[in-house]
């Protein structure tokens, strides 16, 4: 079974999940929104950007962010100037490093979304006399519940699953720092396959059960078009 | 009150380009063939697209000019899209209510009540959009863009999408709002029976540029025009019911250059009925004809005569100021001797009555 510090390890795991998606969902969406409705020539560039994370080797991502975030980085001396204790190896650090990560697995499920729903609905709802705001809350987000929902399930199973990010920027702290997937690596390192049995067997029917949610309810969640005939 | 616009825009190799006004009230029919920029010129009333170079004043209320630009969510519309476009995560009810909420109170509910009885959709308010057929969505989309009692109700092809069943069944929805509710309409179409039928001024548009625009009797009937030279070219004329023929099973009706007898409908004495005479089913005589089968011979004068191609040509009638379209033969146009100013009998074989 799980020993103490495999617990501690999925909880920080969890954690991080949660964490990584909420931030995700809130600073993605208006960015999804931006890229799904600009028009701007040259909003590709951005596309790339939040695409990167998924063709770059984790190790890339970790190793930038760590030379960034450590003491002697760009950010990381900013923010000992500023009083405040540098990045590497935190907690904090590690949300950081997954909300870039799985940026893509958020930000491109909810572009989709967007951009399915069209203009129409938008311009109804205008002609109905509503601002451009409320036009994104009433009818541009209810329309995309399919796509939040995946975007969702998406972040936080891609951030529970990650190695090389995590273990670039925030070492392997017991306690702190050390997730599961690291966890399970130490295990093998030790041959205690037993332990490491159990957390791999864990993530698999985590994952497995998260995709199959994530079918079953996207079916029930489009509505059927109240469009056309 | 009425509606001035003029806007004048380029884009890509399209260009709109039009200057024109609308009485404040009844239905004003833009018509033209697809493509022609009726679309683009609702939408640009609307608000929906930015023409930077146009003005459009409604009643009293300056929408655009070369210094301001009301958003569209602050213009008072109601805009039907081409095809039925209920917001799918809504009920009926709460499609309804999403422009009422938004409207500041002017509407009362008696006046949305009383549209959704017109619209004939009471016992669909608790249902979901997309358990309803394209007429019932059209029809709860009007109710919704009504609901808030705009100044201007703009409709786009709203008859487009559907099947000729449907259209059937929804075209008396349509008349019957024309006849109760005091609200301009401008009612963007390419089919011109439904013009005729609905229309109360016409603007013809073709390639972006608006080619004429007047009263929708004038219009239809002049030479100069290509909707009078349409395959079903027809005239429009407004009538009253003055009896029935209980005998023969006919109603007698009068306008200011006659009567027309139609095959018995249900309808009151001093009823108002719209005529379309197909200008296919009127032919000329010199003298009046007593041995023959048509049922209603108009007294009429020349007014123009039009080549058409070598063998036909389309007159335009005028029936007592009231004008009338015949097409004949150029051969028999000419054996008649007919001439601006004569005087002529049109025999009229069919008159359909559209409300």
């Amino acid at each position: 079974m799980f020993n103490e510090a495999d617990l501690t390890a999925l909880f920080i795991t969890v954690k991080l999940a949660v964490i990584t998606t909420i931030i995700l969902l809130v600073m993605g969406t208006p960015v999804a929104w931006w890229l799904a409705k600009s028009r701007w020539r040259f909003k590709f560039i951005f596309e790339a950007i939040v695409a990167l994370p998924l063709v770059l080797p984790p190790t890339v991502l970790g190793f930038y962010l760590l030379v960034a975030l450590g003491p002697d980085g760009p950010i990381g001396s900013t923010m000992g100037f500023l009083g405040a204790e540098p990045l590497a190896f935190t907690f904090t650090g590690l949300v950081i490093g997954s909300v870039i990560y799985s940026m893509p697995f958020v930000i491109q499920p909810l572009q989709n979304a967007f951009a399915a729903i069209g203009q129409r609905p938008l311009d109804v709802a205008a002609t109905l006399g509503a601002s451009p705001l409320d036009r994104f809350f009433t009818v541009a987000i209810p329309l995309a519940r399919p796509g939040f929902f995946t975007a969702a399930v998406l972040g936080f199973a891609h951030t529970i699953g990650e190695f090389g990010v995590v273990l670039m920027i925030g070492g392997n702290i017991p306690g702190e720092t050390q997730v599961v997937s690291i966890a399970i690596y130490d295990h093998v390192e030790s041959l205690e396959y037993a332990n490491a049995h159990w957390l791999s067997a864990t993530l698999m029917l985590l994952a497995f059960v998260l995709l199959i949610a994530v079918y079953a309810v996207n079916r029930k969640l489009t509505y059927k078009s109240g469009y056309g005939l | 009150m009425s509606i001035e616009a003029c806007f004048n825009v380029a884009r890509g190799n399209f260009t709109l380009d039009t200057h024109f006004s609308v009485p404040s009230k009844g239905i004003t029919a833009v018509f033209g063939p697809s493509g022609c920029g009726k679309t683009t010129l609702l939408r640009v009333i609307a608000g929906l697209e930015h023409c930077a170079n146009g003005y459009l004043k409604v009643a009293d209320t300056v929408w655009q000019d070369q210094h301001s630009f009301v958003p569209a969510h602050q213009r008072s519309i109601g805009y039907i899209f081409q095809e039925p476009s209920l917001f799918p995560h809504l009920n009926v009810q709460k499609n309804i209510d999403y422009g009422i909420k938004r409207s500041q109170g002017k509407n009362q509910k008696s006046s949305v009540d009383k549209i959704v009885e017109l619209l004939g959709i009471a016992h669909l308010l608790q249902r979901e959009p997309s358990s309803l057929s394209g007429g019932e969505k059209q029809r709860v989309a009007i109710a919704r863009a009504l609901a808030v009692n705009p100044c201007l109700l703009l409709m786009d092809e709203p008859l487009a999408a559907l099947d000729q069943k449907r259209k059937d069944e929804f075209m008396p929805y349509l008349e019957t709002l024309h006849a109760e509710l005091d609200i301009p309409v401008i009612y963007v179409s390419h089919s011109s029976m439904e013009v005729s039928r609905l229309a109360d001024h016409l603007v013809l548009m073709d390639s972006g540029r608006i080619v004429a625009s007047g009263g929708i009797h004038e219009m239809m009937t002049r030479l100069d025009l290509p909707v009078s030279h349409d395959n079903d070219a027809a005239a429009i004329i407004e009538a009253k019911v003055t009896g029935h023929d209980e005998q023969y099973h006919l109603t007698h009706l009068e306008f200011a250059g006659g009567t027309i007898s139609v095959t018995q409908k249900a309808l009151q004495v001093g009823d108002n009925a719209r005529l379309r005479l197909a200008a296919r089913d009127v032919s000329l005589t010199l003298a009046h004809q007593s041995n023959t089968s048509i049922l209603n011979i108009i007294s009429v004068t020349v007014d123009e005569i039009i080549d058409e191609s070598p063998s036909q040509v389309m007159i335009r009638l005028s029936a007592n100021g009231v004008p009338l379209l015949s097409r004949i033969t150029r051969k028999s146009a000419n054996e008649l001797g007919l001439k601006k100013g004569k005087p002529v009998y049109a025999q009229v074989k069919s008159v359909a009555l559209l409300a």
